[in-house]
């Protein structure tokens, strides 16, 4: 079952030139996310699966399913690391 | 028991009273802020400062600032600080350095001009010809080394901390005395911010902008900010971005000589 993603709460983010700058209020540290990492912060509503971020990434840029998912996979396992998104094996209500 | 006698302290038009009755340590305060006491000025915010002894607080304790509801507590290894936003006052335990109340002014200021749509910046900045200048970049990147180098009609505002604060005619940097050990104060003067510039060193002077979402890149990783407060956080990135949008921004890269004021324009 594909887990879902989560954008964490105490963190100012805006869109400036196509790439997302996420700012903790925690610890003042700074994220910076290029177009396909910000499309994928976009879609982590807890509500979009993984699987479909990664369908969604493949329509939008020219990468293959199975690289889309391992690199989605890495990526999210990395913000999640920093306190930036949460995942859950459930989809929020 | 002695009378306190006060220390108003004006950065950026933001005059701030320090109440002690400690001769010493006012002695440490006036020779700290020289260049930024202004006695004549009205008190936006007043400070009674209390001399503790060497040892009081855990010296290797870092910084921390916290508090709700515009009452902050900010405590570090050499001062503990309680400030009431609302009633405009505030209290500071400290030992006797400079350091102390300069970390407490700075925390003060960035609380205040986060709210208020301005920040303080690691980068030195100087006036020229009615227009200022910032100049930042990581350590060893040359803010000081470029102020050092600035012909006779520049005014440095500062080497270290620059103060920049939204006023009707667009972002203003005003000086300030925030310095560290090597350093030297800054005028006590001001002008709108006409370019900032994210410094390197190079073997020529060359100059490139910067895109905005370099720019506030660039600002987000140099601007003082001490708080873990959601609000004030989402206002910070807000005015980095509007920063961004106004103020142009560039690389420079520049070999050590007075050549690269040449470029500053």
């Amino acid at each position: 079952m594909s887990a879902f993603v989560i954008r964490g709460e105490r963190l100012a983010a805006r869109k400036v030139g196509g790439e997302m700058v996420i700012l903790s209020a925690d610890d003042s540290s700074l994220f910076v996310l290029n177009e396909v990492g910000t499309a994928i912060w976009e879609a982590a509503d807890g509500r979009t699966s993984l699987d479909a971020i990664a369908d969604g990434v493949c329509r939008e840029f020219d990468v293959d399913l199975e690289t889309a998912r391992r690199d989605i996979s890495e990526f999210v396992t990395s913000l999640a690391g920093a306190g930036v998104v949460s995942l859950s094996e459930v989809e929020r209500q | 028991m002695p009378t306190s006698r006060p220390v108003i302290v004006d950065v950026g038009g933001v005059a701030v009273q320090l109440l002690t009755s400690e001769p010493e340590l006012i002695y440490v305060l006036e020779g700290r802020f020289k260049k930024f006491l202004n006695p004549s000025a009205e008190p936006v915010f007043q400070f009674e400062i209390t001399l503790v002894p060497d040892g009081t607080f855990d010296v290797d304790a870092d910084l921390h600032v916290g508090g709700r509801q515009g009452h902050w507590i900010m405590q570090r290894g050499d001062f503990h600080a309680e400030w009431n936003v609302a009633e405009r006052r505030g209290c500071i335990r400290q030992t006797l350095n400079p350091y102390a109340i300069d970390s407490v002014l700075r925390i003060v200021h960035t609380l205040v001009l986060a709210a208020d749509g301005g920040f303080l910046l690691h980068a030195s900045s100087a006036v020229r010809g009615g227009r200022a200048y910032l100049f930042t970049g990581p350590s060893g990147a040359g803010k000081s080394t470029i102020v050092g180098l600035a012909p006779h009609d520049v005014t440095v505002l500062t080497d270290e901390i620059s103060y920049v604060k939204r006023c009707a005619e667009g972002y203003v940097a005003f000086g300030t005395p925030f310095a560290g050990e090597r350093s030297e104060l800054g005028e006590p003067a001001s002008a709108p911010v006409s370019a900032l510039f994210q410094l390197g060193r190079g073997i020529e002077t060359r100059r490139d902008r910067l895109d905005e979402a370099e720019t506030v890149q660039t600002l987000m990783r140099n601007i003082l900010f001490f708080a873990d407060d959601h609000d004030l956080t989402d206002r910070v990135l807000d005015t980095a971005c509007d920063f961004a949008a106004r103020v142009p921004a560039f690389r420079l890269h520049f070999a050590p000589d007075d050549r690269v004021w040449q470029t500053i324009q």
